[in-house]
Order: C-alpha cells, then sequence, then structure tokens
C-alpha cells in the first residue's frame, strides 16, 4: 500500500473525487462550493469537483440551509446519495426540520420502506477565532436523534475512510469535520473505514483518555508531558458518536482502571456523561477512581484567544486532570 | 365551462375517487370516537377535487409529498383503503407497519414520500424529490400538497427560489382551505392573494377553483407538462374549503355556520355529479351507484382494517436504522 502524508481537506477532497466516480447517484450541493478561494468551498473540500463532475452533480447553492437540506432528504428518498455541504455547524440549526424530524425518522416512520442515505458533511469546534456562531460543537445534538449516525474524522485516514464508508451507509449520516484540523496532515492508506469503530491513538497502562478530535490530540500532547512524569496514558479516539461500539473503551478500562472523556463541547449534557455512564456500567468493579471528565466551561465560545482558550480544554486541562485522577504518586515538573 | 372529453374519459373516475376519500374520510369521526384511532387525523372533506384533479395529471413514475392532511392524496394517488385504514388505526399491515399512523403514510411503490406532521416540510421533500428525477434524466415531476399555513414557513420561500433557479420539475400545490387551524388566512397574511408569492421568484402561478376538479385537473396538467419539459416549478393555488373542523374534536369557534352553508353549496361532489348528469354522461342513479361503490370499498376497508392485528411490540425498535448492505 502507497501511504502517503496529506492533509485533511485533501483527504476529503479526494474521498469526494472517488465516490463521485464509483457510484453515479453521489451529488454534492452546499454553499459556496464552487467558486470561493481556489474553487472549493471555504477549507477547499469540493476543490475542482466541479471540472470533473460538472454543475449538475456539483451544485451551488443559495443560502437556504432548511431547502438544501430538505431537498437532499428528499432525493435521498429517490435512491441519490446526496452530501450536502452546510458551511458551519452551527448553520445546521436553520435546517433542524430536514435533518431530525425528516432524516432521521423517514426510514422508521415509513415502516422501513425509504432510505435517506444523505451525508450531511460541516465542521464544528472552536480554536481559530470564529466565535459563538461559528464555533460550536453540537455532536451530541444530533447523537441524541435516533435514526441518525454522527461521525467525527480526526486523522486525514479518517477523513478519507470514514467520509467514504458516511456515503456508503443507508443511513442519513452527520459527518462533523473539525475546522481546525483541515490542514494538519497524516497519513492516508485509502482505505474505506468501518464506522463506529474508536482507534487506540496511544496504548498506555495507567489511564485511559477518550475523546474526538481536538480533544484526542491534545490528550495525545497532555499524554506525552505525563509519559515524563512516569504516567502512562492511553488515547483512545472514538471517531464519532454513532454507531459506537465501546468495547475498546472499555478493555482500555479494565486494564488502566480510570478513564477521563475530553471534550470540547460544555460539560453538561456533553457525550462525556453517556460514555463515563457506559464505561461504570460495565466495569464498575474495575475502576479503581471515579472517571472524570475535561470539557469545555458552560459558556458559548468566545472571540478573543485568550478567551477562547479559557474556555475550550487545552493540554494543561488534560494534564491536571489526569494526574488528580492518578494521585499523588505522581508528580509532574511544570503542570 | 365544462369539457365533454373531460367528463365522459377521466370525469367518472375522478367522481368515484371523490366519493371514495368522502366516504373514507367522513368515517374517521365514528372511529375516533370507538377508539380505534389514536392522536390527531385531519380528514380532508369539502377538498377531494384538489387531490384527485391534480393525481390525475400524474404518471407513474411521478413522486408526491402530502402533509398532515393526507389521506385524499394517497387515495387519489391509488393507496388501498384498507391499508391506508390499517395504518390509521396502528395495525401490522399499514403502509407504515403501524409505526406512521395518520400523519406518516409512506407508499414507497406510489411514489409517495410520505404524508407529513410538519406543514411545509413537503415542499422541501418534494424539491429533492423533483432535483431526483432531474438528475437521473427521467421526465418524473414531483408535486408537493400544502395548505395555506404553510405558505408562510420558510422552507417555501427557501424551496420556490432553489427550485426555479435549478428549473426543477416541480408542481407546488397550495391547497387554500382559508383556515390554517384555527388561524384566518385573512388574519395572517396582508395580500390574501397567495399566487402573488411565486412572481418574486419567477414562477408561474395560477389560481383555481378548488372546488371544480376538471378545473384542477387542467391546471394540473399545465403545470406538470411544463416541468416535464424542463420548463421550471409552478404553483397553483387551489380555493377550497374544509367542510369539517381542522381535525377530529375541532370546535370551530373561529368560523362562522354561515360561512360554512356557503361553502357547503359549492361541494365539489355535487358540482361534479350535476355536470355529469347534464351532459348525459351519467344518469342520476348511476351517479347513486357510484358512490354506492365507494361507501362499499370504504366497508371492505374498514372490515379488514378492523380484522387486521396490531405490530409485535418488538417491532418498535425495528427500522431506526437500516443496515448497510
Amino acid at each position: 500500500m502507497n501511504v502517503r502524508q496529506t492533509t485533511v481537506w485533501r483527504a476529503l477532497n479526494t474521498a469526494l473525487h472517488d465516490a463521485m466516480r464509483e457510484d453515479e447517484r453521489v451529488f454534492v450541493m452546499g454553499e459556496d462550493i464552487t467558486k470561493w478561494g481556489t474553487g472549493g468551498g471555504i477549507y477547499g473540500v469540493t476543490r475542482k469537483l466541479v471540472d470533473e463532475f460538472g454543475e449538475e452533480r456539483v451544485r451551488a447553492t443559495p443560502i437556504s440551509e432548511e431547502a438544501i437540506v430538505a431537498a437532499g432528504v428528499g432525493a435521498a428518498m429517490l435512491g441519490l446519495r446526496p452530501v450536502v455541504e452546510l458551511m458551519y455547524s452551527d448553520f445546521t440549526l436553520l435546517a433542524m426540520d430536514g435533518i431530525v424530524n425528516q432524516a432521521a425518522k423517514a426510514h422508521y416512520m415509513f415502516g422501513g420502506q425509504f432510505s435517506v442515505p444523505m451525508v450531511l458533511r460541516t465542521n464544528g469546534g472552536a480554536g481559530i477565532g470564529k466565535a459563538g456562531q461559528h464555533s460550536q460543537s453540537l455532536e451530541t445534538l444530533f447523537a441524541h436523534i435516533p435514526g441518525l449516525e454522527v461521525v467525527l474524522p480526526t486523522t486525514a485516514d479518517d477523513a478519507y475512510g470514514l467520509l467514504r464508508a458516511s456515503i456508503k451507509t443507508e443511513n442519513p449520516t452527520i459527518f462533523l469535520e473539525h475546522k481546525a484540523l483541515y490542514t494538519t496532515k497524516g497519513p492516508v492508506t485509502g482505505e474505506i473505514l468501518p464506522l463506529g469503530v474508536p482507534a487506540v491513538r496511544r496504548t498506555g497502562t495507567d489511564v485511559t483518555v477518550v475523546g474526538t478530535q481536538q480533544g484526542v490530540l491534545r490528550s495525545l500532547a497532555a499524554a506525552e508531558r505525563l509519559s515524563d512524569a512516569g504516567v502512562s496514558a492511553e488515547v483512545v479516539d472514538l471517531r464519532g458518536l454513532y454507531p459506537l461500539d465501546l468495547d475498546p473503551v472499555f478493555d482500555s478500562v479494565r486494564r488502566t482502571r480510570r478513564l477521563a472523556v475530553v471534550h470540547e463541547a460544555c460539560g453538561p449534557y456533553g457525550f462525556g456523561g453517556e460514555i463515563v455512564s457506559r464505561v461504570v456500567e460495565a466495569c464498575w468493579s474495575e475502576l479503581d477512581e471515579a472517571p472524570v471528565r475535561v470539557t469545555a466551561a458552560r459558556s458559548p465560545i468566545p472571540y478573543s484567544e485568550v478567551l477562547e482558550n479559557a474556555v475550550v480544554p487545552q493540554v494543561d486541562d488534560v494534564v491536571r486532570a489526569v494526574l488528580a485522577l492518578v494521585g499523588d504518586r505522581h508528580a509532574v515538573s511544570g503542570a | 365551462m365544462s369539457d365533454f372529453t373531460f367528463l365522459a374519459g377521466p370525469g367518472v373516475k375522478a367522481l368515484y375517487d371523490m366519493n371514495l376519500i368522502r366516504r373514507f374520510e367522513q368515517r374517521l369521526g365514528r372511529y375516533s370516537e370507538e377508539g380505534l384511532i389514536r392522536g390527531s387525523t385531519h380528514p380532508a372533506v369539502g377538498m377531494e377535487a384538489v387531490a384527485v384533479g391534480v393525481s390525475m395529471a400524474l404518471e407513474p413514475q411521478d413522486s408526491i409529498a402530502s402533509n398532515h392532511r393526507g389521506h385524499g392524496h394517497c387515495l387519489a394517488r391509488g393507496a388501498d383503503p384498507a391499508r391506508l385504514l390499517m395504518e390509521i388505526f396502528g395495525r401490522a399491515g399499514g403502509y407504515s407497519r403501524g409505526k406512521g399512523g395518520s400523519m406518516h403514510v409512506g407508499i414507497r411503490e406510489l411514489g409517495i414520500l410520505g404524508t407529513n406532521g410538519i406543514v411545509g416540510a413537503g415542499i422541501g421533500l418534494a424539491t429533492g424529490a423533483a432535483l431526483a428525477h432531474r438528475l437521473r434524466g427521467t421526465d418524473g415531476v414531483a408535486v408537493a400538497y400544502f395548505g395555506d399555513g404553510a405558505i408562510n414557513q420558510g422552507v417555501f420561500h427557501e424551496s420556490l427560489n432553489l427550485a426555479s433557479i435549478w428549473k426543477l420539475p416541480l408542481v407546488l400545490v397550495c391547497e387554500n382551505n382559508r383556515y390554517a387551524q384555527s388561524a384566518a388566512l385573512s388574519d395572517m397574511v396582508v395580500d390574501d392573494r397567495l399566487e402573488r408569492r411565486a412572481a418574486p421568484f419567477g414562477v408561474p402561478a395560477t389560481t383555481v377553483d378548488g372546488m371544480d376538479v376538471e378545473a384542477v385537473h387542467d391546471a394540473a396538467r399545465t403545470a406538470t407538462s411544463r416541468a416535464r419539459k424542463g420548463l421550471g416549478p409552478e404553483l397553483i393555488v387551489a380555493e377550497t374549503y374544509r367542510f369539517l373542523g381542522h381535525m377530529v374534536g375541532d370546535t370551530e369557534i373561529y368560523r362562522d355556520e354561515a360561512e360554512v352553508e356557503q361553502w357547503l353549496k359549492r361541494d365539489p361532489l355535487t358540482e361534479l355529479s350535476e355536470r355529469l348528469i347534464a351532459a348525459m354522461v351519467l344518469s342520476r342513479s348511476q351517479v347513486r351507484d357510484i358512490d354506492t361503490d365507494a361507501v362499499n370499498a370504504v366497508d371492505a376497508a374498514e372490515r379488514l382494517a378492523g380484522l387486521e392485528p396490531f405490530p409485535e411490540a418488538a417491532e418498535a425498535v425495528e427500522n431506526v436504522y437500516e443496515v448497510t448492505r
């Protein structure tokens, strides 16, 4: 396998090219996806698609989130495979009827007659100063809705493999990219990855740190520092919230006997609560300590960098939380 | 003025379909009292000519998206009254296997993308269906049925614009029955000539007498043939009235009895019957026979639906997700 380094945005772009070449039913639509910047949306993900596939299958839309998503649902019910892009996940809130009342329920409410194999691509997350209405982490909102799949790619390989898989599933999928990770690089194998399988990003023995996207990367950075202090952290990337096979997390916690969950959304009612709950149900007798959550404050995302960093969990926050979890027997210089 | 070709041809079938819808819908109140129906049920008595007139202009490959008042749209499109009633009764043999009820009847083989609990949602879904017809290169069209209430939802405006810039094969059928639940149209819009809402989007629109099935049919034929030719969407505003309340149990304090009486004089079934008799296409007794046939069909549906078992409780959590093949 020829494994090359590529950015997340380009991996996504390649995935769209490959999916559209392979399956005529795949088409993309969204705001500014053909003529912005270098010709492919604000983060380049749809770059040059229109050159290869034309304006019928690569459709630049007016700013009409509700209609775009609803049209995606209707087209999917007739057997097409729309990949709908909304520029920021915050804009999905204008399209919630199509997502929650129509897409998520059409298969169920009509007794299995229809499928909605639509992918709604958008990006969430903070970190680049986009402030309150362009930086939210809304994954838990979607994960709570029966009928939706929620995918959260971290690496370039995930970006390619999980987007291909999301386009192939029969269910409506909310594919939430992270806006701060588009230009990060990694190897891409070109394999289509199964949905719902967490990846162990770093092995360790003292604590299991579970997260998604930026939470994973910050946990990995924290794990480096913890390692200097003699704490061995295992980092597990969920890669999505539904479907989700938590067995790798349970297996890990049974070995490390401690759990921390890291996420960028605010803590109360966030997915950390669900992960902790499931782990406690499955591994109660094997836990040495009560699990902890490292999450954003219950606050909108502020603009100024110092404020944004204060709200969203940073590497230091993960280090501190893990040290508290493993107890006094470890001391970290500079933490 | 009636066209003999219409009366002698589709007119007779139209009369049967309208009677079928009328007889079907008239029983919902009793079914509700008898505890056979749960939740909300919205009869379309008085509005039969719209569903039937539009459906007669459709081809098998076409799609429709309906709303909460959708039994008539389904029956006019050829739904089996027994399976429709089974769904409304929550039975296993219902079109949606008892999971949807009156407001979520989907019929894939008839291109029915569901009745809908969100009044304007079908407009967006039909826009997508029209896009699918276009991308597949078929000459299929998509029809959205919605009321005068839905015209104030954003999805109407967004979809009309989207369908217009893309010239999608979409026919928007606004059934203007003058009330959005209890809200009179005149209280909720400044200009009640709803067809004017299409012009800013470059979409042609026509207002028709929704009590005249032939007029509806003509308008629908014009709109669907334009759409099939790739000329884009059209809005049809059908002026109609619901003879019953918004839903079973409506106290109807928001409208005068005198107004209802006036509209009852415009009963679309009576109008079509009288025309068929005047044109000597049918005798008065043949008109009665057609109604009897409709009553018999609903009787048969009622019998079958009453005997149909409820779904197994275990089915409640099936079909939430589809297993990817």
